[in-house]
């Protein structure tokens, strides 16, 4: 019986799931960016135009989304520094697997931190 | 197939500046910069003080009579803009498998990037926090009309 080849650093597993997640988050990032950029350009048009679009994001809905725009810049940054002590520490790809744990642990850890205040400026 | 892929470890067969090297060092670069420009963003507009509710036309006016706001945000409009599209554009080199659709998508990128860092670019230099004819009640405390 053949065996399924062994997990590497970007096939299968944490190293490949890392990345899917890398990029996944990298696009939706990119999205809201454009969008932001635009409704920001809008404080140049009149203070009214800038709050009346500026308020959506006060709205349960919007404010809610916005956990999940904080979760993949959170898990973006953190993995992104994953990647760049892979590419350029000695020991970066022995420990890649640690790191993603550790790079999810800190992003949970900040969410953890950041939600319950961010929530109470939504609904309070 | 749109790519053609290189035998691995063969010299290199090209002329000229390796663009998709300085890419590359670029996404780094800008990514470990960017960490603190945008998580630093974030805390200030949406964790300290009131968080997204007390986000409004004066709130960026106060941030924008400061220069250090002023390059903060440039930094960060530039180099997430420049990040990101370079990321698309490796997307798309990914997944497009016609090479008139790559290019198309790939130059559509780079065109709304400049379009938008354009715009947020004279956006930050033109502002002006105190227009007038505004209603007082919307604008920045340090604004003339709100003085008296
Ligand atoms: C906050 C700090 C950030 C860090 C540390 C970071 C880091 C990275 C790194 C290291 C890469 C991999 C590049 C490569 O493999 O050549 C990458 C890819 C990418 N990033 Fe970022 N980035 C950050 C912010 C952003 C922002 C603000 C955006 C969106 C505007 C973004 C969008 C992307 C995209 C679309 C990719 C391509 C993903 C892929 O090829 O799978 N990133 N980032």
């Amino acid at each position: 019986m053949p065996s399924l080849p062994a997990g590497t650093l970007y096939r299968g597993k944490v190293g490949m799931w890392s990345w899917v997640l890398h990029r996944i988050t990298g696009v939706a990032i990119f999205f809201f960016l454009l969008v932001h950029v635009l409704d920001t350009a809008l404080v140049r048009l009149s203070p009214e135009a800038y709050n009346a679009v500026i308020n959506t994001y006060k709205t349960p809905l919007i404010g809610v989304a916005e956990l999940g725009l904080v979760a993949a810049v959170l898990y973006h940054s953190m993995n992104g520094v994953r990647i760049v002590l892979i590419d350029f520490w000695r020991k970066g790809v022995k420990y890649q697997n640690i790191m993603f744990w550790i790079v999810v642990s800190i992003a949970f850890i900040v969410f953890a931190i950041f939600t319950p205040r961010h929530l109470s400026h939504v609904f309070g | 197939m749109s790519v053609v892929i290189e035998q691995p470890r063969s010299p290199r067969s090209r002329n000229g500046a390796n663009w998709e090297k300085y890419g590359w060092i670029f996404m780094r670069a800008s990514g470990v910069i960017l960490i603190f420009l945008v998580l630093g963003h974030l805390f200030v507009n949406l964790y300290l003080g009131e968080g997204i509710k007390a986000i409004d036309f004066a709130f960026v006016g106060g941030k924008w009579s400061d220069p250090f706001w002023k390059v903060w945000d440039l930094a960060m409009l530039w180099l997430a803009m420049i990040h990101g599209t370079n990321g698309m554009r490796t997307i798309v080199n990914d997944y497009a498998t016609k090479e008139t659709i790559r290019k198309a998508l790939v130059t559509s990128l780079w065109g709304v990037c400049a379009v938008l860092i354009t715009l947020g670019t004279l956006v930050v230099f033109t502002f002006d926090p105190c227009p007038a004819g505004a209603l007082p009640e919307l604008l920045p405390s340090f604004c003339p009309v709100n003085a008296s």
